[in-house]
């Protein structure tokens, strides 16, 4: 079934935007992920101009995280103290990045830059995930209890807050400053963050994998929003139809996703995770590296 | 008066005005709905004419062109190892779709001549060029418009498309893709005598959004907050009802 979606200017395939969003909300509900990192890239394959994508994606991501962080509410794996403190940080990256978008924008290159940073994060991310969670299988099989650091430089930090749900006693500027730089990204990149935020909190802050999944998700909504409501009234974007066939897809998968991942082991959820992150980051080298059919591009001049 | 221009034509052999275009559509507008999947236009029309049908070969040209918008070219290039957007051209004015169906071989249709004079073909279309002084070969930027646009469908040229009774009746079909722009698509028709346009006639079809479509639109434009209020009240209605929907069959 065709539908005519009014903001892309495009018509699709009404099912397919509900497979793609279903397929995608299961990986989000799975690993704590917004999904978009997968889904904006899919959504220039099936030819949806990019800066639609991008923007329509936030408002999808927002579907699927609200959904997903009900369900951990539930199981109570929100720390949402934490959520709030990483939130502040979020929101002033979030603003941030859109000021330097919009200025390498004017440069021209703000492709390139978006995806040299998905290459460069989702590699580093990937790789360092891929191996510990290699190692922490190996150990358990072995035997051996994993230690975790209980003194590094993060604790010597002031302004020392209690986080129960997680169990840590740290200073709030490591999580702030996590915030702010996922927030950066996440605008730039067009993307809800979790696949940075989520090893962050895991290897940065010493988070448990189990609380990780549902306060990343928490403060990927609030993020998201305020994303969503900036394309929606500088770049008019936004386009609500596309939103609403990926978000049907989207919160039904994501309740799914999140049932399969409380059933898996944490080393499981994580190292499945690394590979699919490498695995995009594979796929966007490729085409940079790769010597394109075409070498010419056509893009909407608007506004000079 | 008319009895006196057709005396008039009548006297004098020329038959520069001798035969007109009269013209039909099937549609002078096109509806985009939710459901819309492209449309066909039907164009049919005749040759009227006073005299008796003049010498030389009939041809009969139609073209549609969707709304004219800057484009920017970019040309990618090897840098460091990874291909970057290296130089752009900005095209002012490259219609977003553009056909031209025709009653027998372009060139046998249209003098190369009469094509440049009424704009006919496709790269004749595109308008005005502002290359930055350190492009060379500003062409190729033109061609690459060219064949992108092509291959995806969006320059058609419909060699043979018109089919033509007794030189006087005419009637073609164009499809219009699924993925147009809203505006008004000018529609030409000429008539050719050996090449030489003879006649022509304009007029647009109206392509709009309608209904739902229409509404939606025109709020992301005009109140962009409600907009954006709107599409994220729904993002979180669709969140709730998932995650209720699914504790209600768990219980």
């Amino acid at each position: 079934m065709q539908i005519y979606l009014p903001i892309a200017e495009v018509s699709v395939n009404a099912f397919l935007l509900l497979g793609l969003g279903g397929l995608v909300g299961i990986l989000s509900g799975m690993f704590g992920v917004g999904g978009g990192f997968l889904m904006t890239p899919l959504l220039f394959f099936i030819g949806i101009p990019p800066a639609v994508a991008v923007a329509t994606e936030a408002n999808q991501i927002v579907a699927s995280s609200f959904s997903g962080v009900l369900a951990h509410l539930k199981r109570k794996t929100v720390d949402l103290r934490m959520g709030c403190v990483l939130l502040v940080g979020g929101l002033i990256g979030a603003a941030l990045g859109v000021v330097l978008f919009n200025y390498l924008k004017s440069l021209g290159q703000v492709d390139l830059l978006v995806k040299l940073c998905y290459v460069l994060f989702l590699g580093i991310i990937g790789g360092l995930m891929f191996i510990e969670s290699l190692n922490a299988i190996r150990n358990t099989k072995k035997g051996k209890v994993p230690t975790r650091k209980k003194h590094n430089w993060i604790h010597k930090l002031p302004f020392k807050m209690r986080f129960r749900v997680s169990g840590l006693y740290i200073s709030v500027i490591p999580p702030v400053l996590v915030g702010l730089c996922v927030g950066v990204l996440a605008a730039i990149m067009g993307v809800g963050g979790g696949f940075i935020m989520v090893p962050a909190m895991i290897y940065l802050l010493g988070m448990p994998t189990k609380v990780v999944v549902g306060t990343s998700l928490f403060q990927i909504i609030f993020v998201t929003a305020f994303t969503t409501m900036l394309h929606a009234t500088t770049n008019f974007t936004v386009d609500i139809v596309l939103a609403v066939l990926l978000l049907v897809g989207g919160v039904v998968g994501a309740q799914i996703g999140t049932r399969i991942g409380v059933k898996m082991k944490a080393e499981q959820l994580r190292i499945l995770l690394a590979l699919m992150v490498l695995a995009v980051c594979g796929k966007l080298a490729f085409d940079l590296l790769v010597t394109p059919s075409e070498f010419f591009t056509i893009a909407a001049s608007g506004g000079h | 008066m008319r009895t006196l221009f057709a005396l008039l034509l009548l006297i004098l052999p020329t038959a520069i005005t001798a035969e007109e275009v009269v013209l039909g559509l099937s549609q002078d507008e096109v509806a985009i709905t939710t459901s819309f999947d492209g449309s066909e236009i039907f164009v049919f029309g005749a040759v009227k004419r006073e005299t008796t049908i003049p010498e030389g070969d009939l041809g009969v040209i139609v073209t549609i062109s969707g709304p004219p918008l800057p484009v920017t070219v970019r040309r990618k290039e090897r840098r460091f190892g990874i291909w970057v957007n290296t130089e752009g051209v900005d095209i002012e004015a490259a219609p977003s779709y553009y056909a031209v169906a025709t009653s027998g071989p372009f060139d046998e249709v249209l003098s190369i001549r009469d094509n440049l004079q009424y704009k006919v073909s496709v790269p004749s279309m595109i308008e005005a060029i502002s290359a930055p002084t350190e492009v060379i070969d500003a062409s190729s930027y033109v061609n690459a418009l060219l064949r992108i646009r092509e291959r995806a469908g969006s320059f058609l040229l419909l060699e043979g498309a018109v089919v033509v009774d007794e030189q006087t009746l005419f009637r073609t079909r164009i499809q219009l893709p699924s993925a147009l722009t809203e505006g008004a698509y000018a529609t030409r028709i000429f008539l050719t005598r050996d090449g030489v346009v003879i006649s022509d006639y304009e007029t647009s079809i109206d392509v709009r959004k309608v209904g739902l479509e229409r509404w939606l639109f025109s709020l992301s434009r005009e109140q962009p907050m409600v907009y954006g209020l709107m599409s994220l009240a729904i993002a979180i209605f669709a969140g709730w009802g998932a995650s209720a929907a699914f504790s209600l069959l768990r219980n």
